[in-house]
C-alpha cells in the first residue's frame, strides 16, 4: 500500500470523524445537561438530509439547501422537546429509551410517507465538485475536504460557546447543579428546548452535508446514531472534549480498518479469503476499539462518574 | 384467584384457543401468526428477566435472537449439504434435529451473554443501554460482511427442522411445540423470580447499596440474569428461524431489540405475562393496522408513546390494576 | 488505648485519611470499637461523619489509613466483603427495596447472613429458616406486624426501625449504624435508646447520632469529629468537661 492512498484514506477517516462529531455532540450535551438518552437523534440528521435535498431541487442553491436543514432539524427538535421530550427528563431511562423508539416509527414512517421508500440524491454543490491537489501529489475531493473544514470550525465554534459564553456558562450550570441554575433566574424549560434544538440542528447539518456524498434516505440516520453512542461511550458521556476525541478515534478506526485489515490478512491468507475476513473484522473493529477502551475506563476517556 | 393470575390464565387459554380453531376451521395463516405470537413472547420473556427484574435496559437483545436464529440456520445449512461444519480435529457435522438446535442455540447466546454481560454490566444506567446496543451492531455488521453464511441475504432452511415423533411442517404441531417451550420458560421465570436470586436481583434493581450492605455482590446477580435471559431469547430465535424457515441479519438489527422491548413494555413490565400480552398485541395490531395503512409503524409509534407518557403499567396493569409487579409472597 | 488487649478491640481504624480537593474530610482519624460497648461519633454538620462511616463500611475508599475488623486489615475490601466479614450497616437516608414488602427487605438480610450465593429455584419466601430470622428481627424492632405492608407505605419512623432489623438478621460482629434516631420522634427515640442498650451485648455498635439526649445516654465512650479531625475521644463525662469540645461543638448544639 502506497502513502497516497494511506493519506487519503486518513483524511477520509478524519471527514467521517467530523461528521460523527456533529451527532456525538448534540447527543453529549442532551445527556449532560438533560440527563436524556435520545434514540431519535438519527431522526434529526434524517430530516435535515431530506429538508436540504427538497429545498436544493426546487430553488437548485447548496447554501439555502444547508441552511434548510439547520432550520428543519431545529424546528422538529423545539416541537419534539416540547411536545414529547419533556415530559420524559424525569423518567427513568427505559421510558426515555421507549419513547424516543416511538419517535423514530413516527418519524421514519412519515418521511416515508412524504417521500416514499426510494432514495433521493442531494448533489454536491458545483464550486466543490473538483478535486483539490495536496502536497505528495494526492488529490481528494474538494467537498470531502470542505466537509472536514466546516466540522472543525463547528467543533471550535461549540467549544467557544460552551467555555466562553454567558449561555455556554448556563449549560454547564445545568450539567452540575439544576436548582442552582434556576436560582439563578434562568428559565430552565426555554434553556433546555435551546439546547435540544442546538443539538438537533448539528445533527440535521450533519445529515445534510453526508447526504450530498451518500444517498438520502429513510434509516440513514440509524447506523449514525449507533457510531455516535459509541463515539460518546468511548469520549464519555456528557463530555463534548470526549465527544471530538472518540468521533476521530471512531472514524479513524472505522476507515483504516477497512483498508488495512484486508492487506494484513493478505499476507498470510489466499486474497478471498483474506478480504472477507479482513472486511468482517473491519465492521467489528470499533466495537472492539470500545470494549477495550471500556474494561479499562469504564466511563470513557472523558467521563466522570 | 387473584386477578393477574386469572388475566393470566385467560392469555394462556387464548393463545391455545385460537390456533385450535383455527385448526379446525383449516385457517393456516391463523395458526402461524399464533405461532409467531408465542415465539416472540418467548423472546420477550427472556427480555424481561434482565429488564423487568433486573431493571437492565438492554437495547442488544436481537443479538441472542440472531444467534439463536444462525445457530439453526447454520446447522440445517450444512445438513442440507451433506457438508460438515468442521472436520478436524473432529468432526462436527451439521443437523436438523430441533433439541441439537435448540441446546446449541441456548449454549452459544449463553456464552455471549457471558462475555458482553461481563463487560456491559461493569457499567450503568445510559452507558448500559448504549453498550449492549453497540454489541448487538456488531453481530449485525458481522453477519453483513461474513459472506460464509450468505451474508445481507441471510440464509434459508428450505425443509423446517425435525423433532422426534412430531411432524413439524404441520403448522399445529409446531404451534404446540413453540407453545410447551414457552410454558416451561414462563415457569423457569416464575420459580427464578420466586427465589433468593430473585429476591436479590429485584432489590439490587431498586437499592443497589442495600444489597452490597447485606453482603451480596449486585454484579454477579445480574451477570447470571443477563445470561440466563440471553439463553432464553436465543432459543426464541431459533424457533423463530424455523417458523419462517429462513434467517438474516435483520434479526440481529437493533430494530429488533427495539421491538422485543416493546412486547413487553406493551403488555406490562415485570409482569410474568407481560410477554405474552405484548406480543399479541402487537401481532393483532400489527395485522389489522396493515389493512388500513401501509404505514402502520406510525400508529404503533403512536401507542407506544401514549403508554409510555401515560399508561405505564401497560396491557396487564392496565386490567389488573397497579398491584402485582414482582411477583413475590 | 495501650493495655487493652487486642482481642477485646473488634473494629479498629488507624490513621484514616481522605481528602476532597482542598478539602480534608477525614484527617488522620484514628478510632476504635471495643466487645460490649457503644462508642458514638459526634460532631457538627460537615464534620466528616457520613465520609468516615462510608470508608469504614468500604463503599469509599481512603487516600491513606487502615481499617480492621476483628484482627483482619480489611481495608482493601469492598462493602459486600465487609458486610460478609460481619460489618453490619444502617444508612442515614433508609436505603430498603421499597416496592417490596417489610418481610421481603428482612429476608433479603437474612439471604445475605448465609454469606452464600442465593440459590435460583427454591421459593425463597417459603423458606422457613430464613422466614424465622426475619421475622425475629422484624419483632425485635416492633414491625412484627407490619410485616406484609409495601415497604414505601411505612412511614419514616418504621423504616429507620427497618433498617436495624434488617442489620440485625445479618448477626453482624459489629454494628455501624449511622443516625439511626434521625426523624424518630422523642417516643421512637427512646424505645430506640432501650433497644441499642441492650444490642450491645450482643455486638458493638459504632454510633453516628445527631441526637445528643441519646447519646449521653447510652455511649460508653464518645468521639468528637471536628473539620475531619478527632479532638476528644472519652467517657460521656469527660467529653462533657472537655473544654476544646464545649467552644468547638456542644456550644453549637442548639443551632442544629
Amino acid at each position: 500500500m502506497n502513502l497516497v492512498l494511506l493519506i487519503e484514506q486518513l483524511l477520509n477517516g478524519l471527514q467521517f470523524g467530523v461528521m460523527l462529531f456533529l451527532m456525538a455532540a448534540g447527543l453529549t450535551l442532551i445527556f449532560g445537561v438533560m440527563g436524556l438518552i435520545n434514540l431519535a437523534h438519527g431522526s434529526l440528521y434524517m430530516i435535515g438530509a431530506f429538508a436540504a435535498a427538497a429545498v436544493a431541487s426546487a430553488t437548485g442553491s447548496f447554501t439555502l439547501a444547508l441552511m434548510a436543514s439547520l432550520a428543519a432539524a431545529a424546528l422538529a427538535g423545539v416541537i419534539v422537546e416540547m411536545v414529547v421530550i419533556r415530559r420524559l427528563y424525569d423518567r427513568d431511562h427505559l421510558d426515555q429509551v421507549l419513547a424516543t423508539f416511538a419517535l423514530i416509527l413516527i418519524f421514519s414512517e412519515g418521511t416515508r410517507w412524504v417521500f416514499g421508500s426510494f432514495p433521493i440524491y442531494l448533489d454536491v454543490p458545483a464550486a466543490l465538485s473538483g478535486g483539490v491537489n495536496l502536497p505528495f501529489g494526492i488529490r481528494y475531493p474538494a467537498y470531502r475536504l470542505a466537509i472536514i473544514g466546516i466540522g472543525l470550525v463547528v467543533a471550535f465554534g461549540l467549544f467557544l460557546l460552551i467555555t466562553r459564553t454567558r449561555i455556554g456558562m448556563r449549560i454547564r450550570a445545568g450539567e452540575s447543579d439544576r436548582e442552582m441554575i434556576g436560582a439563578l433566574g434562568v428559565n430552565i424549560a426555554v434553556l433546555y428546548t435551546a439546547i435540544f434544538a442546538l443539538g438537533a440542528a448539528l445533527a440535521g447539518f450533519a445529515g445534510a452535508l453526508v447526504g450530498a456524498i451518500q444517498s438520502v434516505e429513510v434509516g440513514m440516520g440509524e447506523p449514525v446514531l449507533i457510531l455516535a453512542f459509541v463515539t460518546i461511550v468511548i469520549g464519555g458521556i456528557g463530555s463534548i472534549r470526549g465527544a471530538f476525541v472518540g468521533a476521530l478515534l471512531v472514524g479513524l478506526t472505522d476507515t483504516m480498518g477497512r483498508v488495512l485489515l484486508p492487506i494484513l490478512f493478505r499476507a498470510f491468507m489466499e486474497p478471498s479469503a483474506a478480504t472477507a475476513v479482513g472486511a468482517a473484522l473491519a465492521s467489528m473493529s470499533i466495537y472492539i476499539l470500545m470494549a477495550a477502551i471500556l474494561l479499562f475506563k469504564p466511563t470513557g476517556l472523558y467521563g466522570s462518574a | 384467584m387473584r386477578r393477574e393470575t386469572l388475566i393470566n390464565t385467560i392469555l394462556t387459554l387464548g393463545l391455545l384457543a385460537v390456533p385450535l380453531v383455527a385448526w379446525a376451521m383449516d385457517e393456516t395463516y391463523a395458526i402461524t401468526l399464533a405461532t409467531e405470537v408465542v415465539i416472540l413472547a418467548l423472546a420477550g420473556v427472556g427480555l424481561n428477566l434482565a429488564l423487568g427484574l433486573g431493571g437492565l435496559v438492554s437495547l442488544g437483545h436481537a443479538m441472542f435472537f440472531g444467534i439463536g436464529g444462525y445457530a439453526a440456520g447454520i446447522l440445517a445449512s450444512h445438513a442440507q449439504s451433506y457438508d460438515p461444519i468442521m472436520e478436524w480435529p473432529f468432526l462436527i457435522e451439521g443437523t436438523q434435529s430441533m433439541p441439537v438446535i435448540w441446546l446449541l442455540a441456548i449454549v452459544a447466546s449463553a456464552l455471549v451473554a457471558l462475555a458482553t454481560g461481563a463487560l456491559s454490566l461493569r457499567t450503568s444506567g445510559v452507558y448500559f443501554i448504549m453498550i449492549t446496543l453497540a454489541f448487538g451492531q456488531m453481530f449485525y455488521y458481522f453477519t453483513i460482511s461474513w459472506p460464509a453464511y450468505g451474508g445481507e441475504d441471510g440464509l434459508s432452511i428450505y425443509v423446517r427442522d425435525r423433532f422426534p415423533g412430531l411432524n413439524t411442517l404441520d403448522p399445529i404441531q409446531f404451534f404446540g411445540l413453540c407453545f410447551v417451550l414457552l410454558m416451561v420458560c414462563l415457569f423457569i421465570v416464575a420459580r427464578l423470580s420466586r427465589s433468593g436470586f430473585g429476591l436479590a436481583l429485584n432489590a439490587a434493581r431498586q437499592n443497589e447499596t442495600r444489597v452490597r450492605a447485606v453482603g451480596i455482590e449486585p454484579y454477579r446477580l445480574r451477570l447470571m440474569a443477563f445470561v440466563i435471559s440471553g439463553a432464553i431469547t436465543g432459543l426464541a430465535g431459533a424457533l423463530y428461524a424455523d417458523l419462517n424457515r429462513f434467517v438474516s441479519p435483520v434479526m440481529f438489527s437493533w430494530h429488533t431489540s427495539g421491538e422485543i422491548m416493546v412486547f413487553v413494555i406493551l403488555g406490562g413490565v415485570a409482569r410474568l405475562f407481560g410477554p405474552v400480552a405484548g406480543a399479541a398485541l402487537f401481532i393483532i395490531l400489527e395485522e389489522a393496522l396493515d389493512g388500513v395503512s401501509d404505514y402502520w409503524h406510525i400508529y404503533l409509534g403512536a401507542l407506544l408513546l401514549i403508554v409510555v407518557l401515560f399508561a405505564r403499567g401497560g396491557l396487564i396493569g392496565l386490567l389488573a390494576g397497579r398491584n402485582g409487579g414482582g411477583g413475590h409472597d | 488505648m495501650a493495655g487493652v488487649a487486642m482481642t477485646e478491640t473488634l473494629l479498629e481504624i488507624r490513621g484514616m485519611s481522605k481528602s476532597f480537593g482542598a478539602l480534608k474530610a477525614s484527617d488522620d482519624v484514628s478510632l476504635d470499637l471495643k466487645q460490649g460497648e457503644i462508642h458514638a461519633l459526634i460532631g457538627p454538620n460537615g464534620a466528616g461523619k457520613s465520609t468516615l462511616i462510608a470508608q469504614i463500611a468500604g463503599s469509599l475508599r481512603p487516600d491513606s489509613g487502615e481499617v480492621w475488623l476483628e484482627g483482619h486489615n480489611v481495608t482493601h475490601q469492598d462493602a459486600v466483603a465487609r458486610a460478609k466479614a460481619g460489618l453490619g450497616r444502617t444508612f442515614q437516608i433508609s436505603s430498603l427495596a421499597m416496592e417490596d414488602t417489610v418481610l421481603q427487605n428482612a429476608m433479603l438480610g437474612a439471604l445475605g447472613a448465609r454469606r452464600r450465593v442465593p440459590g435460583l429455584w427454591r421459593p425463597v419466601m417459603r423458606d422457613s429458616d430464613l422466614r424465622a430470622t426475619a421475622m425475629e428481627a422484624l419483632r425485635e424492632v416492633g414491625l412484627e406486624e407490619f410485616a406484609h405492608f409495601r415497604t414505601a407505605d411505612l412511614s419514616h419512623g418504621q423504616r429507620r426501625q427497618l433498617e436495624v432489623a434488617v442489620a440485625l438478621t445479618l448477626r453482624p460482629h459489629v454494628f455501624l449504624m449511622d443516625e439511626p434516631m434521625a426523624g424518630l420522634g422523642a417516643e421512637g427515640s427512646a424505645i430506640l435508646v432501650e433497644f441499642l442498650r441492650n444490642l450491645k451485648s450482643h455486638a458493638p455498635i459504632l454510633l453516628v447520632e445527631h441526637d445528643m439526649d441519646a447519646v449521653f445516654q447510652l455511649a460508653d465512650r464518645i468521639s468528637v469529629l471536628v473539620y475531619g479531625r478527632i479532638i476528644a475521644t472519652g467517657t460521656p463525662s469527660e467529653i462533657r468537661a472537655n473544654a476544646q469540645v464545649r467552644e468547638a461543638y456542644l456550644g453549637e448544639e442548639d443551632e442544629e
